[in-house]
């Protein structure tokens, strides 16, 4: 087998690099498919707005409790909101760290442009020779 | 799409500075001209991109159609680029606002501002992007397009490793 020529390619930086963005983004999945649901970005848009009981979200919510927290528990997985039990009330936030990730896909669009600036320096470069 | 709760948007803004050894008047020329801009603009690494069309002064506009790749030139997969020209200084300024299209479904709008300040030796240029991004249709186009750039990215590093 050629095992040791795949263990020197995954332990290669740019191979590593790599799987690293794969891995954020299969957390970027889960934050798209949390907030593809209605009911979710409701959640999220009041959480935007400082934290609140589970109670206080279900109440605007034209549905069952179990329904809410079935919800929530997906906006939990996906990292967006936090929650934390303090007696019997359990207060749930929103997790500004991953909220940003989706910025990324600004951070997408930029370094889409820096190529072509890259690829405009080139042409500059081809023209002046001529 | 859903009803009027919950929709999201998302502001941002960004600016690119880079110095070219070059004077104003030709890195002007790189953007107004339709085929010196086709090689540096409507060019995707190994996407395929189809029709552009530039007609630079202000009130004109520009467009193009890029394919994920060469095999794939389904519908839904376009990414079409439609942009309007409001302000065009010679080898100073540019203002433009474009959109971003993933097949029908509109993904952004930006206001974007190119500026060209002559250097020692060259050109400072400045584009700053104003965009505002439809959150709500994240979900699957993200996904897609996620999805398949990680791959191609794997595969491009495997492949150079």
């Amino acid at each position: 087998m050629r095992a040791p020529e795949y263990v020197t390619l995954l332990s290669s930086v740019s191979a590593r690099v790599t799987l690293n963005q794969l891995l954020n983004q299969s957390a970027l999945d889960r934050v798209f498919q949390a907030l593809a649901d209605p009911t979710r970005r409701t959640i999220v848009e009041r959480l935007s707005r400082g934290p609140a009981s589970v109670s206080e979200l279900a109440a605007p919510l034209d549905m069952s409790l179990p329904a809410v927290l079935q919800h929530l528990q997906l906006l939990e997985a996906s990292g967006l909101v936090e929650s934390e039990k303090t007696g019997r009330v359990r207060t749930c936030s929103i997790n500004r760290k991953t909220l940003q990730a989706a910025e990324h896909w600004i951070a997408r669009r930029r370094a889409a442009w820096e190529r072509k600036f890259d690829r405009l320096g080139a042409y500059l470069a081809e023209e002046e020779k001529k | 799409m859903t009803t009027g709760t919950g929709t999201f948007t998302q502001h941002a803004t960004f600016t690119i500075e880079r110095d070219y050894p070059a004077p104003p008047a030709r890195l002007f020329r790189a953007w107004a001209e339709p085929e010196a801009k086709a090689r540096w603009f409507a060019c995707h690494d190994d996407w395929r991109s189809e029709g552009h069309q530039l007609d630079f002064r202000a009130g004109g506009s520009e467009r193009l159609d890029t394919y994920p790749s060469a095999g794939d030139p389904s519908g839904d997969n376009v990414h079409a680029y439609r942009a309007h020209y409001y302000d065009v200084v010679p080898d100073e300024r540019i203002v433009y606002a474009y959109e971003m299209y993933l097949g029908d479904k509109r993904m952004s709008v930006s206001l974007a501002t190119v500026l060209f300040e002559p250097r020692a030796g060259g050109t400072r240029m400045t584009f700053t992007e104003q965009l505002v991004m439809f959150d709500d249709r994240w979900d699957a186009a993200g996904r897609e397009l996620g999805t398949r750039e990680g791959l191609e990215n794997l595969a491009r590093e495997l492949a150079r490793a």
